[in-house]
């Protein structure tokens, strides 16, 4: 379990790339009640002008939030985490397990404060192109 | 087109009580791929501090974005559900969400302005415990934008 008094501003936590495939975007509209069919229909997806069915922003959200709570070890800690949806991430259809898109996600410490909580900044990319803005969290760490 | 300002600091009742639960979580945990332990088993929750598994940062928002269809539904404020963007999520947790938390949702709008041509609704959804603790606060910026794509995700 990472400490308060262990973490520097510039830190770096262990960088992840999250496969996302069209099965994955199935379930997180099943759990999240998000039905809309952007996430799941070509064609109503190319309907409304996208390239493809694209993630729920709000599953890359959760994907890129990964990075900071397996770096704390308690995903309790996590006190704020705000995100910007500033580029859809594209999920192509296929078969195998390397179909879909790839979500990698790094993290730097930004600020550590007087109050006990660090923050961390995140850069969610999908084929080479920044997907969010503005993703950071606050941790308050033991 | 114009989102009628009068609308900023609409208060919206309380919903009917969410039970959370914990095979919610799991089901949430399973569906963005998040394999820890600590949504699934209370053990190891428990020994983290906590007093029961916890739910995911953005677990929240499986209670707050229904909620918030009260904005999109508002037949005064007329908003054309086709043309909602999800632009930005905030959370505010003061504590992790609980699997035996039962809480309810009042989602306010605080704020409406117009840029460009393209609306913004920012709406704040308060989660609070039946016995009145305020658990997690999420914020939404919705974007209402014109025919064609907008920045951001098609809520």
């Amino acid at each position: 379990m990472i400490k308060f008094a262990d973490v520097a501003k510039g830190d770096v936590l262990p960088a992840q790339t999250f496969p996302i495939r069209r099965v994955d975007l199935v379930k997180y509209a099943g759990a999240s009640g998000d039905f809309n069919p952007i996430h799941w229909n070509e064609r109503f997806a190319q309907s409304v002008g996208l390239p493809d069915v694209i993630a729920h922003g709000m599953f890359t959200m959760a994907s890129a939030i990964r990075v900071v709570t397996d770096w704390c070890g308690d995903p309790g800690m996590v006190v704020e985490y705000q995100v910007r949806f500033t580029k859809p991430v594209v999920v192509p259809d296929g078969v195998d397990e390397e179909s879909g898109a790839r979500l990698t996600v790094t993290g730097k410490v930004s600020a550590v404060n007087e109050d006990g909580t660090v923050r961390v900044d995140l850069v969610a990319t999908s084929e080479g192109e920044k997907v969010l803005g503005l993703a950071r969290a606050v941790v308050r760490l033991p | 087109m114009a989102l009628d300002v009068g609308f900023i600091g609409r208060t919206y009742p309380p919903t009917a009580v969410y039970e959370v639960g914990r095979e919610k979580i799991r089901e949430f945990a399973d569906a963005i791929g998040d394999p820890n332990p600590v949504y699934r088993d209370p053990a190891v929750a428990q020994d983290l501090g906590h007093r029961d598994v916890l739910a995911p940062p953005t677990f929240p928002i499986a209670i707050t974005w229904p909620a918030a269809t009260v904005i999109i539904e508002d037949p005064d404020l007329g908003l054309d559900f086709s043309r909602v963007l999800h632009g930005e999520q905030r959370f505010v947790h003061n504590r992790p969400i609980y699997a035996d938390d039962q809480l309810t949702a009042t989602v306010i709008i605080e704020d409406i302005t117009e840029r460009m041509g393209q609306g913004f609704l920012s709406t704040r959804t308060e989660l609070n415990t039946v016995d009145g603790e305020l658990v997690v606060t999420g914020f939404s910026k919705l974007v209402v934008v014109g025919a064609g794509a907008g920045e951001g995700e098609q809520a």
